[in-house]
């Protein structure tokens, strides 16, 4: 009897000790998977998901790398991350300056995907989110330095909505125009097309993850004259409010300024009569004469 | 070892009929291999995709359910192709067998059985002890763990779809991990990968648990006690609760889960022990002039 309820208290330590052994090494491997995983989630800031793809830490979930996506897209822009890249493994992206989105207008990525990887929600192209582009280079960018390159502006699908080109005086000629292309944030879908088609060695323009790309304000931030333009009208009374002087640092006379201590407009230069001189220690496009 | 494994069963039936199933079993991993192919290949598209989803001439979806699996515990439920797929294979791998996936569908098969091909040809012996039943606490922490990450776990590493991806889209590294498995069965585990770890044969055995078709020992009574069954079983610990169980009262179907249905011991048997038969056909005692139940 005694050697009985042994026997089994022996085997009841076995099979604890044998389920330890299997919880801790298999709970070993699942540590090691763990935090690859959270790795895997950190998608390289060049690497551009097909357009309707969930946020990185969802479409890592849902995506069951079948590359449905990829047989698809008539363009061979997708690929399937091999192993060395650095893209989670079996998991479909694309690298703008290769080969960018075309925005097929029926968008047959997401329709292949069989699972919510790609949200099938999305059907105007127009409206994806692969990505910003950001000019990120100001010093090498050719329009930057006072040259018309703009194919940026060109082959942008969303010409005119999503890159727009801003003059602005080029002050190093001081007679000239540069014609900056912006991004507008709001209309760029990531296709990559402006990243892939500018013509330097290095991109000047590139497409981030929105989160790189975008600066936030505070949620208390108000735009004064937006607020203006929602209400219909200034939201204080101005007849109440005060004007107060400026004050131009000593001897600097800029032309055509109110000083409301004296109540006099200094001349325009070029203005017969105009005494207005250099202005010392002006910002340049204010000073000298021309 | 002075003979190989299956000689007997080569002398009395022939070569072709002691390696029917293997070459059955073989040309079915190929060709579907090659239906895979033939699309990124030559250009027709018969079917597209790999083995986690597969749309087969726009008809059929063909979802891996381990895989969908985890991608549900990680929060995401399929589109409609793809629960759609997931039903056809569970429905199908409960009829047949689940792990029927991994010896006519799964290219790692290849892989291990030719390290196991080659451990018995230069006369490996000793291999690392590892439970059985490792799989399946790798297969929980799978779940468990796409749950816990939100991320579709075993896709990270898994050599099934690494090689079968790889063949189709672009192998890039994934042969090393291959080769991995190959040396690792090879040397330090026999049977190590398919029998001991790999998570999606451990589904599939699950998903086939109450599969009606599995191998009988219809003929058990005719037994020689050669052991090239066992010699050459992936999975010996099913084979003999049916070869042996006479005295037991236990029927001669192969019950265990375990069993991947290859047929190696069909083919492998001089007696003709074995046969592919249907889980109900199970009577206790088949010695003849015992019979009960239906007999065949």
């Amino acid at each position: 009897m005694e050697s009985n309820s042994n026997k089994k208290t022996l085997a009841r330590r076995q099979f604890i000790f044998d389920s330890a052994r299997m919880a801790c090494g298999v709970g070993m491997l699942g540590l090691g998977l763990g935090l690859y995983a959270k790795q895997s989630k950190a998608l390289p800031a060049l690497a551009l998901r097909p357009p309707g793809a969930l946020p990185e830490d969802d479409f890592l979930g849902a995506c069951i790398r079948c590359g449905l996506c990829v047989r698809d897209c008539p363009y061979n822009t997708l690929s399937l991350a091999r192993p060395e890249e650095p893209v989670a493994t079996g998991t479909p992206f694309f690298t703008a300056r290769n080969i960018p989105c075309e925005m097929c207008d029926d968008i047959p990525c997401i329709k292949a995907c069989p699972t919510r990887a790609l949200d099938h929600g999305l059907t105007d192209i127009n409206r994806a989110k692969m990505g910003i582009a950001v000019l990120i280079d100001h010093e090498t960018c050719l329009n930057f330095l006072g040259l018309r390159c703009d194919v940026c502006y060109r082959v942008c699908p969303v010409i005119d909505k999503a890159i727009t080109l801003d003059m602005v005086p080029n002050q190093r000629t001081g007679r000239h125009a540069m014609f900056l292309p912006t991004v507008h944030s709001e209309h760029c879908t990531g296709c990559g097309k402006c990243e892939k088609s500018c013509v330097l060695e290095e991109a000047a323009i590139r497409v981030l993850p929105p989160k790189l790309a975008k600066g936030e304000l505070g949620s208390h931030y108000r735009v004064g004259w937006e607020e203006q333009k929602k209400a219909g009208g200034s939201l204080i009374d101005e007849s109440k409010m005060l004007d107060l002087p400026d004050r131009l640092p000593e001897g600097a006379v800029v032309p055509g300024h109110y000083d409301p201590a004296s109540g006099m407009t200094a001349t325009a230069r070029g203005v017969p009569g105009s005494e207005a001189g250099a202005i010392p220690s002006a910002p340049p496009g204010l000073g000298g004469k021309p | 070892m002075s003979k190989r494994i299956g000689a007997d069963a080569v002398a009395t039936k022939g070569w072709w009929s002691a390696h029917r199933w293997l070459l059955l079993r073989r040309f079915s991993q190929l060709s579907i291999l090659a239906l895979f192919l033939l699309g990124p290949l030559a250009g027709i598209w018969l079917v597209k995709g790999n083995l986690n989803f597969s749309y087969t001439l726009d008809i059929l979806p063909l979802t891996d359910p381990y895989v969908a699996l985890q991608s549900l515990a990680a929060g995401h439920v399929p589109e409609m192709l793809g629960s759609l797929g997931v039903l056809i294979v569970l429905l199908f791998y409960f009829l047949v067998g689940g792990r029927v996936y991994c010896s006519w569908v799964c290219p790692v098969n290849m892989v291990t059985d030719a390290a196991g091909w080659l451990r018995d040809r230069l006369g490996i012996k000793g291999s690392v002890h590892l439970s059985r039943q490792t799989r399946y606490w790798i297969l929980g922490m799978t779940v468990g763990g796409s749950a816990l990450s939100g991320v579709v776990l075993w896709e990270l590493i898994n050599p099934v779809s690494m090689l079968h991806r790889g063949l189709i889209f672009g192998l890039g590294t994934a042969w090393t991990v291959v080769l991995a498995v190959f040396l690792f069965d090879l040397f330090v585990m026999s049977r190590g990968w398919c029998g001991r770890l790999c998570p999606v044969g451990a589904f599939y055995g699950l998903l086939g648990r109450w599969s009606p078709l599995r191998v009988r020992a219809g003929q058990r009574q005719a037994c020689n006690d050669c052991m090239d069954c066992f010699e050459v079983c992936p999975e010996p610990q099913v084979i003999r609760p049916a070869l042996k169980g006479e005295d037991k009262g236990v029927g001669p179907v192969i019950l265990a889960p375990d069993c991947t249905n290859c047929g190696r011991c069909i083919d492998v048997c001089a007696k003709d022990v074995f046969a592919f038969g249907l889980r109900g056909n199970n009577p206790a005692s088949t010695l003849p002039g015992q019979r009960q139940g239906a007999g065949e």
